[in-house]
């Protein structure tokens, strides 16, 4: 009896070591992915910036890969890029805000019930189906009240960016509303403040790490956006500052121009360039709104 | 009383950004379903995209698509569905909340960041050409499968966490190992859970457009007859639609797909909230 119990054990050790092997590897891939992502775009975008120059890359206004003589400045993308994400979060942040104040603190539960889900499905609605009301409907609407001249332009992109930004900033937001305790509501309610005046002066403040992490998520993710940038902004590759005009955001110049490149082309390298800064930019953006949200969960543990 | 004043003002305007919330929903979802829904036929489940005398592929149904992002689906669950919730598995339960299970889980919050056209980018680097696997149905599962990874990771984490350290406990304290515990006590009791995350992350691939455009998406691909062959898909069916010059007939067809795709996600959504809601009654802690 005794032999084999030890017997069962040490089967049960072996099984014990296996499973631990095979999670181990499994959970080594999440870190392995992102090692090949920064060796494939650095390795692909290494032979672009031996024959060009950084600065030049970084500071030209021109983007014409495919040209006979072609030319590599980014400049026109990144411009696309901040203009598009810029007036996105413009509109997004105090609409999306809002919405979190009246979620977290003023809504009666049976409308929350309505209301989150309506956010959650707005938050799975395919990029592309945004991309498709962008193109067809809103660039109409656009062009009714403002009439651009390109009916496809960054304007449009902005707007529906905007709408994409709204779910991501609302719900990470609403969870910082939510872990205010309510200690801390009651006491400025029994001090004689107003709802209004214990919102601003004691939840906002209380959670606004919280809010900041998720306004710069969702910048992040208007960053990252690329069907429905391509379907609304027209695409044009023009140095612009003007919102009514056509751009190429980053990511729709990478969704458009990869497919028709040849791979080992200086085409190729270049948008692997191209795609290296984006990904270091979006990088940066999350990391901020990390270090952000560790603090903040710091302060309140 | 000026400051009752000031409360009403600022509470209907906070409840106007709701409102608009709502409007928005209602406004894009209503365009979708009132202009896709007169398109719903036979045909267009049975049929698969056909060029008109232009070449353009207006005409036809929308069968290889739809076939197309399920393929696509069911790649992604075969490959990242195990392969992220035993990941998340390993870093809750062997490595707990050390320091490096910390910054692990840093690097797997900050990838569910990266755009998606850069794992589009890693994708056609890696699979396509260093891989050599092509412009391929495989190439662009397993690019989806690494963008849905980090999405699965989370939620396996958070339904795992939700299960009570007392159940953990009791399980070791009667003899059983770490891996028993976990295979008949954490994985049961958070598998609710971890289908929820799972369905979510499938919805997820089934919409991703920007890697497909890479990775082997084709205009004119019919039903792939194997992992290596070209493929169609949904999303990229609608992109295509808005692209084309023939917009009168274009245009329909491109609702008729939102409206398909949208059921597809919405409804698989409405299960995950049905199976949250569920679990919440079956186990009360």
């Amino acid at each position: 009896m005794a032999v084999k119990l030890k017997r069962s054990k040490k089967a049960g050790n072996a099984e014990e070591g296996t499973a631990k092997v095979l999670l181990f590897a499994c959970a080594l891939v999440s870190l392995l992915t992102l090692g090949l992502v920064f060796i494939f775009l650095l390795g692909n975008s290494l032979p672009f910036f031996q024959s060009n120059d950084l600065w030049a890359f970084l500071t030209g206004k021109v983007w014409q890969p495919f040209s006979d003589y072609p030319s590599y400045g980014v400049l026109p993308l990144l411009m696309g890029t901040i203009l598009v994400s810029l007036v996105a979060a413009l509109i997004a942040i105090p609409i999306g805000v809002g919405c979190t104040v009246y979620l977290s603190e003023i809504a009666h539960p049976r409308v929350k019930q309505v209301l989150k889900p309506v956010i959650e499905v707005l938050a799975g609605v395919p990029s592309v189906v945004y991309g498709l009301f962008a193109a067809l409907v809103l660039s109409n609407w656009i062009a009714d009240l403002f009439h651009p001249l390109a009916r496809l332009n960054a304007l449009n992109g902005a707007l529906i960016l905007s709408v994409m930004m709204i779910p991501i900033l609302v719900s990470v937001a609403e969870e910082a509303m939510n872990a205010v305790p309510g200690s801390l509501r009651e006491a400025s309610l029994a001090l004689g403040a107003t709802r209004w005046e214990t919102i601003r002066r004691v939840v906002i403040p209380a959670s606004l790490p919280g809010i900041m992490a998720a306004i710069v998520l969702s910048v992040g993710r208007a960053v990252g956006e690329t069907m429905a940038v391509i379907m609304a902004t027209g695409s044009a590759t023009q140095f612009t500052t003007s919102i009514l005009d056509s751009v190429r955001p980053i990511t729709a110049a990478l969704a458009i121009d990869v497919p028709e490149s040849v791979a080992g082309s200086m085409q190729y390298y270049s948008l692997f360039a191209v795609g290296l800064l984006l990904f270091v930019i979006t990088f940066a953006i999350n990391l901020i709104a990390d270090y952000v949200l560790a603090r903040y969960k710091e302060a309140y543990a | 009383m000026n400051r009752k004043l000031k409360e009403r003002l600022v509470f209907n305007l906070l409840r106007g950004c709701a409102a608009l919330v709502v409007l928005m929903l209602v406004v894009i979802l209503g365009y979708v379903v009132v202009n896709g829904v007169g398109k719903l036929s036979v045909d267009l489940f049975t049929q698969d995209p056909a060029p008109n005398r232009h070449g353009a592929m207006v005409l036809g149904g929308i069968l290889s698509p739809i076939v197309g992002t399920l393929l696509l689906m069911l790649l992604v669950l075969v490959i990242a569905i195990p392969v992220g919730v035993l990941g998340a598995v390993f870093l809750v339960e062997y490595w707990g909340n050390s320091r490096w299970a910390r910054l692990w889980w840093l690097v797997v919050n900050n990838l569910a960041g990266v755009p998606s056209i850069v794992w589009g980018l890693l994708g056609v680097a890696l699979l396509v050409y260093y891989l050599n696997f092509g412009l391929s149905l495989i190439a662009a599962g397993m690019t989806l499968s690494l963008l849905v990874l980090p999405i699965i990771m989370v939620a396996t984490r958070e339904a795992i966490e939700a299960v009570p350290p007392s159940i953990y406990e009791a399980s070791v304290a009667l003899g059983a190992t770490k891996f028993q515990t976990i295979r008949h006590h954490i994985l049961p009791y958070s598998s609710s859970g971890i289908l929820t995350g799972t369905i979510l992350a499938l919805s997820r691939a089934a919409g991703e457009t920007a890697p497909l455009l890479l990775t082997g998406v084709a205009v004119n691909a019919s039903i792939p007859d194997g992992l290596f062959s070209k493929f169609q898909a949904l999303p990229y069916y609608i992109y295509l639609m808005t692209q084309t010059a023939d917009r009168s007939a274009a245009i329909p067809m491109a609702y008729a797909a939102a409206l398909v795709l949208i059921l597809i996600i919405v409804g698989m959504n409405l299960v995950a909230v049905a199976l949250r809601n569920s679990s919440r009654k079956k186990y009360r802690w």
